[in-house]
């Protein structure tokens, strides 16, 4: 706020300037603020320093390098007892990225879906979804969680009914079994060779993009229009398969096994309970603001848009492709991205269902095994942080790209 | 206090800063209440009744501390901790002593600088099955999922208990033994481990506890005992000697229906009348009235009585005294001597 | 059409043809039903669909609720009733009404107190909410927090009365000086206030809340759906002139205000709110002295103020962003100093485009009370998974509590995000 003011008489400083003239002012005030600062961190800093010396405890990190001595449920890397506590907070951290990133994508679904049912003609469709935003969006996502968490493992049963020579249920398809623990999907089992099928397969999605491109240069270049659709099914599904093929077979399932243990099924992939819970909850909650997002970033695209396009001949799902939703996205994706961060965020209420993400292991049960809060809790702050200061620059980044380029 | 509170925030402790930490004995006299750190509930040991009064083994503990130094077993503020915020709540002050069934382990003592001024519980660590699951020995559990409280010792022995047998579980972890008792009956767990009172007190809450079984082994040893603060010695020794005085009162054959008539005037036992302030001067030193122990023991009575009224066999928890009973009947409670 | 004007025809009408009603299936429920169900047969598709899903919802859902059964103690009990019946057991909701209310400690005679409060709040509240009430209602408005503290935490009257005096004459002191200056009036005020609440906390005996005549009730008895709401409001109050500052501060023109303001709202934004839970629960302890009697209810109002007071910030600031630079300009050479620009022009005005996104955060910050339940505190989730659902005679009775505590959530949130809609195109002063 500098104002220009004459030019004065430059008789000296006076101490009265420091409140009336705008030039030091500013200088004072900022003086006080920091002087409240230090005052503040002083007073807090020493109020630590006394408790803890009263108490004779230390700051010290080198726990974090002691065996954690307790097992985790679910890990994605190598762990076990023996591990360091490091080593734990690190399955926590995959854990906390895992179900953010499943719950974002499957959130995004939902979302979209509801958002623009919700703008559907349709009356009893458009209904039943406001129902479905207004009633996710209006009860804590912590009740949400416990409330779904409960019916897996109350619901669904055990998974004793799966076991033995002669079980009580079938699995679905002989090979998807759904318990109170969690569900048991086949998991992909990797031989030599297999390496090149993947490859392959990484190549072919790349191909299509490629293909997709070069038929839109041909068409916008020489007018001559290629089909789409087929040669990039076609792209995905015939390398692959002829590879697999020819490799032969590496890549086969590993079926969860009603036989090998008496409590629970075996081999396959388990998907926890605490997983799912968490994972539909947090997607099912954040979907209902994702859809109102969706419907407000639609309803923003002025219908004159709409109309220009008609008017020009496109047809209607040309408008929404190349009219409407370009113009859309423009409004949806802030929020969306916003919304992703508080996935991220709810994520942390994993500890309330036992999943072991990074508040569970090392805010919760190293927390509580070495006694060493304030060192856990500042760990875990600077986690969330990094996350979402991660997100955010990566939000500003789109912004800038996106920015209306006016002319 | 109220007012402290009050004003507190709003002049973010301002009235308050520079108050010196006093010792903690002078503290609660001060403020006329004991801040006593128990469980969020644990049928027996320390849970609300139906009119929010705390009842159970560790509240006794806490009430016989708050009437030796303050003459009044109610002048207790029970403050419910779980297992994460039980040592910072003790550690930063909040309660002047923790009453949770608190395992007594060598890190705890030295590292985290507390001080366990006795065990008021042998324990160990078992296993509860339902008893369909056809399950006769802890080590038939591989591959099964186990429900266990985090922040235990439990955890740690359970992980050690399965290495050492080499087998294998998946562990699920719950915060409160509520929680552990709701995932345990839903079947989202095979078996429950705690230590075995607790699980004898978490059965005798079911609906059926008959369908349901605690396996033989004990995998640990499981000490429990209140602590407090390191470095304030005379508050460490007004708990641990409140809680010698219950144990050794059951031993000298002093209970709360004779206690007032023992300690009216000095009886032809040297040990009894010293225990009971009729002879030397043992309060005094410890800084308390004569008649502290007498206050203490008539609150709640004996140890024994108090195993008897809150887990004994006459309850439904029924647990049998086995290592909690004296040691001249086989036990380990040996109290040191009052001179 | 008609003939009427052609020579040929001998007979000439003389009165209208009564309107005819339209064609049945262009008009009434044919025509709706035909338009906003079956208007292509993709959509009818879906209406068939969805109305399934409904069905199937009902039909799971009525017989259930509509079979409850309410007067048993126990679930053993209550099933017995049922007899194998489809039906719920709301017997667990008037058994322990009291307890998903208020917590299983606070005593039930003093019952009233809260629920007085709770009424009261309404009134406090209504000239807040509707413009058109007296504007004389402010005053108990400002006097409700007050009479909520003595009803709720009962002990001495002098402890509210004194904080009470200290607001009265801090303003009376800043009315005084804010005339010359207001960064006299602000601080004189202030510093008028503390002395105040510094002389009170002498004068009131500390055993003055013995023989109150509301007996005391400790922070920690208090607990269920009170604890939620006492926490919703009090922080969402407490924030809002906190984010209004640093909201003021991040727009600053002074770098190290600027700087301390962005640290302080962006750290506070990228945490989850129950890390800032733990800290109120395992490290807030550390930093005040020993003995200072700052207990957990004050920490954790501590933490979520905070919490809120960044979030509220960002949505003022928006709202500072969004305000024509003609408004600064125009209070800039009328020669309004900054805190009368502030005060007079644009506060006012950036707070009006904000009150959606306020209500916004208050109705999650609402909504995320029931997070205390994790750190063991007894609201609401926590008296339901707690002491509740561990007791021998409920255990196992899930929907009908869950469903209990969504419905009081619900009514409480959905209401308030009416309100805000209604406040906007009450608000709504442009013309367009």
């Amino acid at each position: 706020m500098t104002t220009i003011t004459d030019p004065q008489k430059q008789d000296g400083f006076r101490l009265s300037m420091l409140i009336n003239d705008t030039r030091y002012r500013s200088l004072t005030f900022q003086g006080i603020a920091l002087l409240a600062l230090i005052v503040a961190i002083a007073y807090l800093g020493n109020n630590l320093m006394t408790n803890l010396r009263t108490a004779g405890l230390n700051i010290s990190f080198e726990f974090l390098g002691t065996p954690a001595g307790y097992d985790i449920n679910q890990t994605l890397i190598d762990y076990n007892s023996q591990s360091t506590n490091l080593r734990a907070a690190w399955v926590g951290v995959i854990n906390t990225l895992l179900v953010a990133f499943l719950a974002c994508a499957t959130a995004t679904i939902f979302g979209v879906i509801a958002g623009v049912l919700r703008l559907s003609p349709n009356w009893v469709v458009r209904k039943l979804m406001a129902l479905y935003v207004e009633i996710f969006r209006n009860v804590p996502v912590l009740i949400w969680i416990i409330i779904i968490y409960t019916i897996v493992t109350v619901v669904l049963p055990g998974p004793r009914g799966y076991l033995g020579e002669d079980p009580e249920r079938e699995m679905l398809l002989g090979m998807f079994a759904f318990t109170n623990r969690g569900v048991y999907v086949p998991a992909p089992i990797s031989e030599a060779g297999s390496a090149v099928v993947v490859a392959v397969f990484i190549a072919s999605v790349i191909g299509i993009f490629a293909y997709r491109r070069y038929a839109t240069k041909l068409l916008y270049d020489t007018g001559k229009l290629l089909p789409v659709g087929w040669p990039s099914l076609a792209i995905l599904i015939v390398p692959t398969v002829l590879v697999y093929y020819i490799m032969g077979q590496p890549i086969s399932l590993d079926m969860p096994d009603p036989l090998a243990n008496r409590f629970n099924l075996k081999g396959g992939l388990q998907i926890g309970a605490p997983l799912i819970a968490l994972w539909f909850a947090l997607s099912i909650y954040t979907g209902a603001f994702i859809a109102e997002n969706v419907r407000a970033g639609i309803l923003a695209v002025s219908k004159g848009q709409t109309e220009a396009a008609a008017a020009l001949g496109l047809r209607p799902r040309r408008i929404m492709g190349l009219v409407i939703l370009p113009q859309a996205l423009r409004v949806i994706i802030p929020p969306l991205i916003s919304n992703y961060l508080n996935i991220t965020k709810n994520s942390s209420l994993a500890i309330a269902v036992g999943y072991a993400d990074i508040t569970a292991t090392l805010g919760g049960i190293t927390l509580n095994q070495t006694g060493r809060a304030i060192e856990c809790v500042l760990l875990l702050m600077l986690f969330y942080l990094v996350i979402s200061l991660l997100i955010s620059a990566g939000m500003n980044v789109y912004n800038n790209a996106m920015k209306l380029k006016e002319r | 206090m109220k007012k402290t509170i009050f004003l507190g925030a709003l002049t973010v402790a301002g009235l308050t800063a520079g108050a010196a930490a006093a010792a903690t004995l002078d503290d609660v006299k001060a403020r006329g209440k004991l801040n006593c750190g128990v469980t969020t509930g644990l049928v027996g040991f320390a849970a609300p009744d139906s009119n929010g009064e705390w009842k159970g083994f560790d509240v006794a503990v806490c009430r016989a501390v708050a009437a030796a130094v303050l003459g009044d077993p109610t002048a207790v503020e029970f403050v419910p901790t779980t297992g994460k915020t039980r040592f910072t709540a003790l550690a930063s002050g909040e309660v002047d002593m923790l009453a949770r069934n608190t395992t007594w382990t060598f890190t705890r003592d030295v590292d985290l600088k507390f001080e366990f001024t006795g065990i008021n519980y042998y324990d160990g660590q078992g296993f509860m099955v339902p008893k369909d699951l056809g399950v006769s020995s802890a080590k038939e559990l591989d591959g099964a999922t186990v429900c266990i409280q985090t922040g235990t010792t439990t955890e740690l022995n359970l992980a050690d208990f399965f290495r050492k047998n080499n087998i294998s579980y998946e562990p699920v972890p719950i915060e409160t033994n509520a929680e552990g008792q709701q995932q345990y009956l839903a079947g989202a767990c095979d078996t429950y481990t705690t230590d075995s009172s607790g699980l004898a007190a978490t059965r005798a809450a079911f609906e059926n506890p008959g369908d349901h079984v605690i396996l033989p082994e004990i995998v640990s040893k499981e000490p429990l005992g209140p602590l407090v603060r390191h470095g304030d010695n005379e508050w460490g020794d007004v708990v641990r000697w409140t809680l010698n005085s219950l144990v050794a009162a059951e031993e000298l054959g002093v209970t709360s229906a004779n206690v007032e008539e023992l300690a009216s005037a000095a009886g032809d036992k040297p040990e009894v009348n010293r225990l009971l302030g009729t002879e030397g001067n043992l309060g005094e030193q410890l800084g308390l009235p004569a008649d502290w122990a007498v206050k203490a023991i008539a609150a709640n009575g004996n140890y024994g009585e108090i195993f008897e009224k809150n887990i004994g066999e006459s309850t439904p928890i029924g647990l049998a005294r086995g290592l909690n009973a004296q040691w001249t009947d086989g036990g380990l409670l040996y109290s040191p001597p009052f001179r | 059409m008609s003939d009427t004007h052609s020579e040929s025809v001998a007979y000439v009408r003389e009165s209208f043809i009564e309107e005819q009603p339209a064609p049945i299936t262009a008009a009434g429920p044919f025509k709706w039903v035909k338009d906003n169900l079956f208007p292509t047969w993709l959509n009818g598709l879906l209406t068939i669909v969805a109305l399934y899903i409904i069905y199937q919802l009902l039909a799971g859902f009525l017989p259930w609720f509509l079979g409850g059964v309410w007067t048993t103690g126990s679930l053993a009990e209550c099933r017995e009733v049922l007899q194998g019946e489809v039906g719920a057991c709301f017997s667990v909701l008037t058994d322990r009404w009291h307890q998903l209310l208020f917590g299983f400690t606070y005593p039930s005679e003093f019952y009233w107190r809260p629920t007085l409060a709770f009424v009261l709040l309404f009134v406090a509240l209504a000239p807040v909410l509707f413009f058109d009430l007296p504007r004389k209602m402010l005053i108990f408005t400002g006097l409700y927090p007050f009479i909520a503290f003595w009803l709720i935490w009962g002990g001495t009257i002098f402890a509210p009365l004194s904080a009470l005096l200290g607001f009265v004459v801090g303003y009376l002191v800043y009315e005084k000086f804010v005339k010359s200056s207001f960064a006299a009036g602000f601080f004189g005020g202030i510093v008028a206030a503390i002395v105040i609440w510094t002389v009170g906390g002498w004068l009131i005996p500390e055993n003055a809340s013995e023989n109150a005549m509301l007996t005391a009730v400790p922070s920690r008895d208090l607990g269920g759906f009170m604890l939620n709401m006492m926490l919703g409001i009090t922080c969402v109050s407490l924030s809002l002139p906190l984010g209004i500052a640093l909201a003021l501060g991040r727009q600053s023109h002074l770098p190290l205000v600027k700087w301390i303001c962005v640290v302080f709202i962006e750290f506070v934004r990228g945490v989850p709110l129950i890390t800032l839970l733990f800290v109120a629960n395992v490290m807030l302890a550390y930093f005040f002295p020993p003995g200072s009697g700052v207990d957990l209810f004050l920490r954790v109002v501590i933490m979520i103020t905070m919490f809120a007071s960044a979030y509220i910030a960002e949505v003022i600031r928006g709202g500072l962003a969004a305000l024509p630079k003609g408004q600064y300009e125009a209070g800039d050479s009328l020669g309004l100093d900054y805190p009368q620009a502030m005060r007079l022009i644009i506060l006012p005005q950036a707070l009006k485009i904000s009150i959606p996104g306020i209500v916004n955060v208050a109705v999650g910050l609402f909504k995320d009370t029931t997070l205390v339940s994790i750190i063991s505190m007894f609201d609401l989730v926590g008296m339901i998974r707690g002491p509740i659902l561990a007791s021998t005679d409920w255990n196992g009775v899930y929907w009908e509590l869950f469903l209990f505590a969504s419905a009081l959530f619900f009514v409480v949130c959905y209401g308030i995000s009416q309100y805000s809609q209604w406040l906007e195109r009450r608000l709504e002063t442009d013309h367009r």
